[in-house]
């Protein structure tokens, strides 16, 4: 029990001497880390709540993406019918109950109907499997069902795609450090550190960017757009900042050109030194924007974000060489954001904001400070109180301690943990727990001076029964953490990560090392009488 | 040099005596805490009631009905202030909207922004956090669920390692110090946010940690004194080990209490649950799960069991303990 050979030693020093050596870049300023090499940078990262920053779950609604869907679906049954030499003529397509229905006119044309759709309805993988189901009922009506399988690939693309698109329109704020991550099916986790205002970030994140130019019916009574009745083949948006007051506006379905094609937006000023959206298309953009707009001179076209008129400028001359520009009432801020979700895209489905939690930096200096504070504080206390209870021995649980603190950073910084509030928390708590399982064994050797054991097997002893008592305390402690790391978001796992480590750390520093300690001591003046 | 001793060489207190009184003391208590939990309720945090906390940073100390009368004026629902720390610092809690998502909360956050600015020139935000209702429903969920699973995990580890004996003594001495948490929480109306079940965990945790210390001297003596009836056995076993009960309360709430005092205001609930939590748990050591035993009828004898019951107990067959320590 008592009994190190060389190597027992060796095995025991060298990995506290890691540990505490990986502890070491976390104190340590920035540029000095920064020109280590990679793998020795095992620094603590900060959480949001000690580093200030944002915490953002975003959601999308899966009803929206299947909705999408089966709006596609329409425009495409529309248009494979309406398609080739044989027309199938059909009645309105009811998209009631989450599925497409209508009537084939003909029905002598329904097999033929079932034999266009099926194509655009398989699904993109090698499964085979559907994304719809066609089904003919009252021998006339044909329904088309998505599959449920269908819709979970659809919600599972929309949301990488979603995930990429918010990744580099972050990228493009220029913040440092962010941290993405999809969550569970539709949910994606955006962390930001230091960022003293999110706004323009959720701004940011809240826009589908979804841009598109529409030709303006000019046909159109504004009354009765303004009441929502537009003539066939158009629709009415909402354009709030429309000229004549009313703020709605008539405009053809038919899409001229989409976001699709843009390949550079950059945020400029026009002629009036006002806030403008400078846009570039790519060929096939450029060519179609072209030629829509050299048929239509003189007539006005809309620029329509989300669903939303910007500004419905007049065709002056046809705008040949693939570059355009957007005005609307723009700020230099909010021209420059929608050039930046311009550039990285539009979200295949709206997200929206579900948590959020901001910590100021100041916030953040202080709570490191304050835990910093009550971290030494509670090491002195303990110490102290350690040493006059226990004396030589209460040292050597004091020197454990402190290697301990260590190791638990150094560990965390290999793992590249991240330290939180309730974390410090966690650390403060371990220093309490830590000496835990020094009390019980320098209580048992007590215990067993006074049945009148001598020195060296009163020690031996007092480790030998301890030992167990600490293995079972520990295990359903860190029982106990396991739970919080498995179950816990934020803080909570943040505090067991800590609480797990330290449960590790602190079972080898305070048994074993302690004992090395204390054997070594004993070898070397072989004492009579000890002070316990 | 003289050592300290909290705990003066061999005590002799009869615990087990008194368990009667303790019981009954112990199921007023725990019939108050969940009385009052239900009654008034627990202060929930945003966090699970969902909504919307912005915590202001003013250059002087607040003066709360300015305060409340700018907040009022918004006409964004029902507020409600709290002095949070020091008197420079208020904690506002806002309702959120129910439709419009992310826009809705932010143009909230911004409209109280400006229009804190104009009446207290200097004022910062220095956090803020909007939780929407289903987020909150689920963090119930998850935190009820990690407390339950916890003290579950905890009480099987602890039956099958031993007899059932201790795995109900211990569930139950576990609840205990739960529902006096929580009772705490509902008398004292502090927050109750997602810290505090960080916090109850480690109380279980804690708690859970003290009675394994008891209940493996109980294990050792059971083992060591065949003949011995298991009230004396008890309060001998409790008696060994109350230095270091004793002693390990006393450090942790050094820790604490520097915590406490020193930690910074954001974790002053979490900190003021774990002291809470430290003496209800050690109480419930020594008067809740080891008296239970007795009442639970766990007997001297059963060895034959207890050998099958795990790996330790099968080692421990190997002979009790005889070392030539004269008692």
């Amino acid at each position: 029990m008592l009994n190190f050979s060389r190597w027992a030693v060796a095995g025991i020093l060298l990995p506290l001497l890691i540990g505490v050596l990986c502890a070491i870049p976390s104190f340590l300023p920035d540029n000095v880390v920064s020109r280590l090499p990679q793998p020795l940078q095992t620094r603590v990262n900060l959480g949001l709540d000690l580093s200030g920053g944002s915490h953002l779950l975003l959601e999308a609604s899966t009803q929206d993406v299947a909705k999408q869907r089966l709006a596609n679906m329409e425009e495409q049954v529309r248009t494979e019918l309406r398609r080739g030499g044989e027309r199938i003529a059909i009645g309105d397509i009811s998209s009631r109950g989450g599925k497409l229905s209508f009537m084939v006119r003909n029905p002598a044309q329904v097999d033929a109907a079932v034999e266009r759709i099926r194509p655009l309805t398989q699904g993109a993988g090698l499964t085979g499997q559907r994304d719809f189901n066609v089904e003919v009922v009252n021998s006339s009506t044909i329904v088309v069902t998505p599959t449920s399988a269908g819709i979970d690939n659809a919600v599972k693309s929309a949301m990488e795609v979603a995930t990429e698109v918010i990744r580099k329109r972050i990228d493009e704020m220029g913040t440092r450090e962010p941290t993405i991550q999809q969550q569970g099916g539709n949910r994606i986790v955006v962390q930001v550190p230091g960022l003293q205002d999110p706004k323009a970030l959720k701004d940011l994140l809240g826009q589908t960017a979804k841009l598109e130019f529409k030709l303006v019916d000019t046909t159109a009574n504004p009354a009765e757009a303004a009441q929502g009745r537009a003539p066939v083949g158009s629709e009415v948006l909402p354009y709030p900042d429309n000229p004549s007051g009313i703020p709605a506006i008539a405009v053809k379905r038919q899409v001229m050109v989409s976001g699709e094609d843009l390949t550079d937006a950059t945020q400029g000023y026009d002629q009036n030194n006002q806030p403008i959206v400078n846009i570039r298309f790519n060929g096939s953009g450029g060519r179609k924007f072209g030629q829509v707009t050299s048929q239509n001179v003189n007539r006005p076209f809309a620029i329509i974000l989300d669903g939303k008129v910007l500004s419905a400028p007049n065709i002056n001359e046809p705008i040949l060489g693939g570059s355009a520009q957007i005005s609307g009432n723009f700020t230099v801020e909010s021209a420059n954001q929608l050039a930046i979700a311009l550039r990285s895209g539009k979200l295949p489905v709206a997200l929206t904001v579900v948590e959020e939690r901001t910590v100021g930096p100041q916030l953040g200096a202080d709570s490191i400070r304050a835990g910093l504070v009550a971290s030494i504080i509670a090491v002195v206390a303990v110490a102290a109180f350690m040493f006059v209870s226990y004396g030589r021995f209460g040292m050597y649980a004091n020197l454990a301690v402190a290697i301990n603190v260590l190791v638990i950073l150094g560990v965390m910084g290999i793992l590249g943990a991240t330290l939180t509030l309730p974390g410090i928390a966690g650390f403060v708590l371990t220093i309490g727990t830590a000496v835990d399982a020094n009390v019980l064994i320098y209580e048992r050797i007590r215990e067993e001076r006074r049945r009148g054991r001598g020195v060296v097997q009163a020690i031996q002893f007092g480790y030998k029964e301890a030992s167990r008592t600490i293995f079972e305390a520990n295990v359903t402690h860190a029982i106990a953490g396991g739970i919080m790391l498995a179950l816990g978001s934020g803080p909570v796992k943040g505090f067991a990560i800590v609480l797990l480590i330290g449960i590790a750390t602190s079972v080898f520093t305070a048994v074993t090392f302690t004992r090395l300690l204390v054997a070594r001591w004993l070898r070397t003046h072989r004492p009579t009488e000890i002070h316990i | 040099m003289k050592l300290l001793k909290l705990v003066p060489d061999n005590t002799n207190i009869g615990f087990v005596k008194l368990r009667h009184w303790a019981f009954a003391l112990t199921a007023l208590l725990t019939v108050l805490a969940v009385g009052a939990t239900a009654y008034r309720g627990l202060n929930l945090g945003v966090d699970f009631v969902g909504g919307l906390m912005i915590e202001a940073r003013f250059q002087q100390p607040a003066q709360l009905d300015r305060v409340r009368t700018t907040i009022d004026r918004l006409g964004v629902g029902d507020g409600s202030l709290q002095q949070f720390g020091d008197p420079r610092t208020v904690q506002i809690r806002l309702p959120l909207p129910e439709e419009g998502g992310a826009g809705a909360a932010n143009a909230i956050v911004e409209k109280a922004r400006r229009a804190m600015t104009a009446e207290f020139p200097g004022v910062t935000f220095s956090r803020y956090d909007t939780v929407s209702g289903k987020v909150s429903g689920e963090l119930i969920q998850n935190g009820v669920l990690a407390v339950m699973l916890a003290v579950i995990g905890i009480a099987v580890f602890s039956w099958f390692r031993y007899e059932w004996q201790f795995g109900v003594s211990t569930f139950v001495a576990i609840m205990h110090d739960v529902l006096m948490t929580l009772g705490f929480f509902a008398v004292t109306q502090l927050e109750f946010d997602l810290n505090i079940v960080a916090a109850v965990l480690t109380i279980v945790g804690y708690s859970i940690n003290d009675k394994m210390v008891i209940d493996d001297r109980i294990r050792e003596n059971m083992r060591k004194y065949r003949k011995m009836d298991m009230k004396s056995l008890i309060d001998l076993s409790v008696n060994e080990t109350l230095p270091r009960t004793v002693m390990t309360s006393v450090t942790i709430m050094l820790a604490l209490g520097a915590l406490l005092l020193f930690g910074g205001h954001v974790l002053r609930g979490f900190t003021a649950a774990m002291m809470l939590g430290i003496v209800v748990g050690t109480y419930s050591s020594v008067y809740v799960s080891s008296s239970l035993l007795i009442t639970l009828g766990l007997k001297p004898q059963i060895e034959g069991k207890g050998s099958k019951s795990g790996l330790a107990a099968q080692a421990e067959r190997m002979g009790p303990r005889d070392d030539g320590a004269r008692p």
